[in-house]
């Protein structure tokens, strides 16, 4: 379109014209627009930022970093602390990651190198679509089949260990606990690690296969040594998708909770998470209440920016490591 | 073609004023009533074509800040208006705000204990005791004395309360501070959405307890009373302050309201648990619609005080079927007394 204008009109000045021709080409308008695309992100999660800390600021004058510290938790007498929550949250994604990172990583794995692409296809299929599922969803299974059955399996294997069992698995049982929300928390975001992991296997050039199978190394050695090493980079993004997920979940984890807030070293005690609180008190809370929940929410945000960066520290480190072997 | 067009355009137009002719009035605020308001307002459509009146269910708080903001025309709330809020509202609007209760409800203990099939009788004190974590076993003599001829197992209480904020929390919490010295002192003064529970489980909104008190053998936990009707679960006997152990239903928490009438006062902001009364269930409450006192346009005064009106007279039938309990005829005459205070 700019050509043809340009044929048409060649009184133009052709200064004018070849700007508007660059400026109109491609390469400019795509770097404008996708640069626009990005700064958009980082605008409204700069603005995102400014206003949990504008709301938080009645909580921040009142608390400071006590606020991190303090246990408490009193809407009655506006007394409010972060920890139990912060533990909650932490506790509930570690176990969630603990389960499903070897199961997911396992299931790509066999999905991209092991199984007949017909069923690897319908499989991925399916697994995909776990993922599009509405994690109140989730919530309801938790209740109605996970805690239930959590009922019947555990306390047996408390038993096994007699009058003294591991710190993990001490005090009363009640099926909603740390423990079912790091479950439910697993199955939720293991389809995450699963499909992206998949694509990162399958996208491993075939030469290192060939290259490994030629030298004798078994299809199991080569899928182990050769396309895991170098599709890590990629597995590890889908462990953060899935981290990010998982420490923000909201609906399926307060169904399953327990929503007790209150650090116990049991998986089997009840516990709160970030997300859970705000989702439950938010809606009714005023004054320092709400600013405390905010002040909550500007937590979980610096949490998973503290964790996302730990990830990455701990991705270099294994990088650097496997780059020297 | 000009002449289609043209009377396309003249019924386009028509359409547009019978539209703006329309009286549209928001609400905003207490999920608890609102199956209640939907019928009310649809039924109020069927007999005032022009009035149409929508309500958003997003809690009584964010009703109360909406109608003070306002952004909407009216409030529910399941809380009582404190003197906060409504002097927040005089300073932002000029005008005060008028409390119509509308329907009741109550809360209810529902409970799962083995061998315990008929009525669980509560004193007021073991209600306490149990939610303040002091009676930990069933067979503590303070619920035995209650129940004689129960065998009440020596297992312990698994207790469970509501975790996100509720107005249902509130009239429980509401009760607990009226009768027992202990909770006002350690938990709560006076009523209160969300409250640091002294022991137990949080189960999130009614299907979130009675799920938890299902699953856990020897539980107890408190929903609404319509919750627990419509899903036929078991609740406790709850002795009132007249001495009587009164089952809940719609008829006993009406009485509650009625044996309260006299001391109601003219803004009915008041709490009605623990009331006087040998029929009374103690736990029940009034839930309440929020109208500015003040109203500029006209044609939304004259409908929102047509619907009370009508609520009062005609709409209370309705609330049976829908397991609200409806006023005692003692507060829907002061009520409908009240409504001449909309200018």
């Amino acid at each position: 379109m700019a050509s043809s204008a340009a044929t048409v009109t060649p009184a133009r000045p052709r200064g004018r014209a070849s700007l508007l021709q660059r400026a109109f080409s491609g390469d400019a308008l795509a770097r404008a627009l996708t640069f626009l695309a990005a700064a958009t992100l980082i605008v409204i999660t700069a603005l995102l930022v400014y206003e949990l800390w504008l709301g938080s600021g009645e909580s921040r004058a009142k608390f400071g970093f006590h606020f991190l510290a303090s246990s408490t938790w009193n809407p009655v007498t506006e007394d409010f602390g972060a920890l139990p929550f912060i533990f909650g949250t932490v506790v509930t994604s570690a176990l969630a990651l603990l389960i499903a990172v070897p199961f997911g990583v396992g299931a790509a794995i066999f999905l991209a190198e092991l199984a007949p692409p017909k069923l690897s296809d319908g499989m991925t299929f399916l697994i995909e679509l776990l993922a599009a599922v509405p994690s109140v969803i989730f919530g309801l299974i938790g209740i109605f089949v996970l805690v239930p059955a959590l009922l019947v399996i555990v306390p047996p294997i408390k038993d096994a260990f007699g009058d003294n069992p591991p710190f993990f698995l001490s005090g009363p049982f009640y099926g909603v606990s740390i423990l079912a929300a790091g479950v439910v928390l697993s199955i939720m975001i293991a389809p995450f690690i699963i499909s992206v992991s998949r694509e990162v296997l399958l996208a491993v050039p075939r030469d290192l296969r060939e290259a490994a199978l030629a030298l004798g190394a078994t299809r199991w050695e080569t899928t182990w040594q050769v396309v895991v090493p170098y599709a890590r980079r990629g597995i590890m993004g889908s462990v953060f998708l899935a981290l990010a997920r998982s420490l923000g979940e909201t609906m399926a984890v307060t169904m399953v909770v327990g929503n007790n807030p209150h650090i116990v070293r049991s998986l089997l005690a009840s516990g709160y998470s970030i997300a859970a609180i705000i989702a439950n008190e938010f809606a009714e809370a005023s004054g320092v209440h709400k600013s405390a929940l905010i002040e909550l929410g500007l937590v979980l945000f610096a949490l998973t920016i503290v964790l996302n960066g730990a990830a990455r520290l701990l991705i270099l480190a294994t990088a650097q490591k496997g780059a020297s072997r | 073609m000009m002449n289609r067009f043209t009377t396309a355009l003249v019924t386009l137009v028509g359409l547009a004023g019978a539209a703006s002719a329309q009286t549209l009035i928001n609400g905003a605020g207490a999920t608890f009533p609102e199956p209640m308001y939907s019928k009310w307002f649809s039924d109020f459509k069927k007999l005032h074509n022009n009035i149409q009146i929508n309500y958003t269910a997003n809690g009584s708080g964010a009703g109360i800040t909406a109608v003070t903001a306002g952004t909407v025309d009216f409030a529910g709330s399941d809380a009582i208006l404190t003197d906060a809020q409504l002097k927040a509202f005089k300073d932002k609007q000029g005008f005060g705000v008028l409390c119509f209760p509308t329907v009741m409800g109550a809360v209810v203990l529902t409970y799962n204990v083995a061998g315990v099939s008929g009525d669980l009788k509560l004193t007021p004190d073991a209600v306490a005791g149990i939610y303040l974590g002091k009676i930990t076993k069933w067979n503590d003599p303070a619920l035995g004395k209650a129940n004689p001829g129960v065998t009440l197992p020596g297992k312990d209480i698994v207790v469970v309360h509501r975790s996100d904020s509720s107005g249902t929390s509130f009239i429980f919490t509401d009760y607990l501070a009226k009768v027992s010295a202990d909770w006002r002192a350690k938990v709560s003064p006076t009523g209160a959405a969300a409250v640091q529970w002294p022991t137990g489980l949080g189960g999130s909104k009614n299907e979130g307890v009675a799920g938890l008190v299902k699953q856990q053998a020897n539980s107890i936990g408190y929903v609404e009373l319509s919750f627990a009707i419509q899903n036929k679960m078991n609740y406790a006997t709850i002795q009132n302050s007249a001495g009587a152990f009164v089952k809940p239903s719609l008829e006993s928490v009406t009485a509650a309201a009625a044996a309260s009438a006299k001391t109601i006062p003219d803004d009915f902001r008041v709490s009605i648990t623990n009331p006087p009364g040998k029929d009374s269930y103690p736990i029940s409450s009034f839930t309440w619609l929020l109208i500015p006192e003040q109203i500029k346009d006209a044609s939304k005064k004259t409908a929102l005080t047509d619907f009370l009106t009508w609520m009062l007279k005609d709409g209370q039938a309705l609330a049976a079927p829908l397991t609200y309990a409806p006023l005692p005829k003692a507060v829907v005459d002061k009520e409908v007394k009240a409504i001449a205070k909309i200018k």
